[in-house]
């Protein structure tokens, strides 16, 4: 009996007529398709993207030389020089440069700063279009952080609570 | 003289282009509407980047394909290889001379029309099967045999489903089949009613027929990576995918003129032709009403490709030979005893 139930089944095509239903409702609901760049996936204020050099509001830097930063990162990709300032004698770094190869975006560079100078930006769309930009210089990353105080600051703000 | 040549070729030339040129345009938008629609089923929004809402995308894909190098597969048989597209794409085009528009409008009223739909239909294999034994490649050669075995089958079943329209309709031609589902009881007059099994035996078996998924046993990307077009490339590629999809429109007109009337209306004989206005249109037969019964056939074609995996070889035989084709012949015995009893009400052009 059980059988024959099976056959007439199998004849009405009843299991087929059951999935194209499962289709055509689908063909209604809304779509899950990002239009990217026209719209864009809510970001983390905690994403770790492109980095940037940060200044005090006087526009004096922050970065004081330490090398901590230097020191933590373990995909080795920040390259630190420092020398006394000429202007005032202050220990500043000459040289500042992140290779964007080798980093692997892992944010300790950011944790380990006392002063809050290298962060990294929500910013993930950037390309390079010669050999060798990837390796991004100090002048860079302080532009960067200009152009961008505002949001590293909202987002800073935004986790502060929870640190 | 002048005359002569101006009835029997420029007339006859000129509707051929009426037929052909519509016909390519559709194919490109049937591709676009494909791709729309599939990606609706996958709850993806389809090509919407060319054009308003993506629209022209089937016009750059065929740019690209235009410009693309044919490649010539080391000892490939330059002649056949060359030749398959145009084997494969002719009998596509050919076959659209019997197709009856409406009435009046058919380019060839030929008597034996089915039978000479049943030579096109299959004609189209030869350019598949060509194009694989010529382009020398395992997967082509593969998938050609497939695509034989597979249209030979379904061949069979299809030839037996149309047996049953004949033995309703008693007439071989085309116009004669529509006007024999006229009468007055709307689109129950029509074929598919008294040979519905026939009637979804006649699909699927005109999905199995062009190739289609869950038939594609020819191109079977996951096993036989593109089939028997593997080694084409450009506007050689470009042809078959013409003929595919050409195809599978005629066999949507095909199934709307056997079976769903082709271009009568489905309300004939509910609104008497006074009725006022657009109201009587709606109860006039016309071609529209063909185009769409076919362009919901077409749907069929993507709705089945979005929902059902590939068959297997073995399962396609099984289908083909032990399912389709007893059913078939035991419906040609019902078509010819509700003939015979006069259980079917025939329209006038029988």
């Amino acid at each position: 009996m059980n059988a024959v139930t099976r056959y007439l089944k199998s004849l009405m095509l009843a299991e087929l007529v059951a999935g194209m239903g499962v289709t055509i409702r689908y063909m209604f609901k809304p779509k899950y398709t990002m239009r990217y760049p026209m719209e864009h996936i809510p970001k983390s204020n905690r994403f770790r993207g492109l980095h940037a050099l940060r200044r005090y509001a006087n526009g004096e830097e922050r970065c004081i030389a330490c090398k901590l930063c230097e020191a933590v990162c373990p995909a080795l990709a920040i390259t630190i020089d420092s020398a006394p300032r000429e202007s005032d004698g202050q220990r500043r770094t000459t040289r500042y440069e992140i290779d964007l190869f080798k980093c692997i975006y892992c944010g300790f560079c950011e944790e380990s700063c006392p002063v809050d100078s290298i962060v990294e930006t929500s910013i993930h769309e950037y390309h390079f279009e010669n050999r060798g930009e990837n390796v991004v210089d100090k002048q860079k990353l302080l532009a960067i952080g200009d152009r961008f105080e505002q949001q590293i600051a909202a987002d800073r703000a935004q986790d502060a609570p929870y640190r | 003289m002048a005359d002569q040549l101006i009835n029997q070729v420029m007339w006859p030339l000129i509707y051929i282009l009426c037929i052909v040129l519509p016909l390519v345009i559709a194919v490109a938008m049937f591709v676009y509407w494909e791709r729309k629609v599939i990606g609706w089923m996958h709850v993806r929004m389809g090509p919407n980047k060319v054009g308003p809402g993506g629209v022209l995308q089937a016009f750059a894909d065929v740019v690209k394909l235009l410009i693309k190098e044919v490649i010539l597969p080391t000892k490939a048989n330059r002649f056949l290889y060359y030749l398959a597209p145009l084997i494969g794409l002719v009998p596509a085009l050919a076959a659209w001379a019997v197709i009856p528009f409406d009435g009046r409008m058919v380019l060839s009223n030929a008597n034996a029309g089915i039978l000479y739909l049943l030579a096109m239909t299959s004609m189209g294999v030869y350019g598949i099967i060509i194009a694989g034994w010529a382009s020398n490649s395992r997967y082509a050669l593969l998938g050609a045999m497939r695509s034989a075995a597979q249209v030979i089958s379904y061949e069979l079943a299809m030839g037996l489903c149309l047996v049953c329209v004949m033995v309703l309709a008693g007439s071989l031609n085309l116009s004669e089949i529509v006007n024999a589902q006229a009468g007055g009881k709307g689109l129950f007059d029509w074929f598919w009613l008294p040979l519905l099994p026939v009637f979804v035996i006649y699909f699927v078996s005109g999905v199995a027929e062009t190739n289609r998924l869950p038939f594609d046993m020819a191109e079977g990307e996951s096993e036989i990576v593109a089939g028997f077009h593997v080694e084409y490339s450009g506007s050689a590629f470009a042809l078959f995918f013409l003929a595919e999809y050409a195809n599978m429109i005629l066999v949507s007109f095909l199934s709307a003129i056997f079976f769903l009337g082709g271009w009568l209306s489905p309300l004939q004989g509910w609104i008497s032709a006074d009725a006022p206005g657009w109201i009587a249109w709606l109860g006039a037969g016309g071609f529209i009403w063909l185009f769409i019964k076919a362009f919901v056939m077409s749907f069929f074609f993507l709705w089945f490709r979005a929902t059902f995996p590939r068959y297997r070889y073995d399962q396609i035989m099984r289908l083909g030979w032990k399912v389709f084709i007893p059913i078939a012949i035991a419906w040609v015995f019902v078509a010819g005893l509700l003939k015979y009893y006069d259980l079917v009400s025939i329209g006038v052009g029988a």
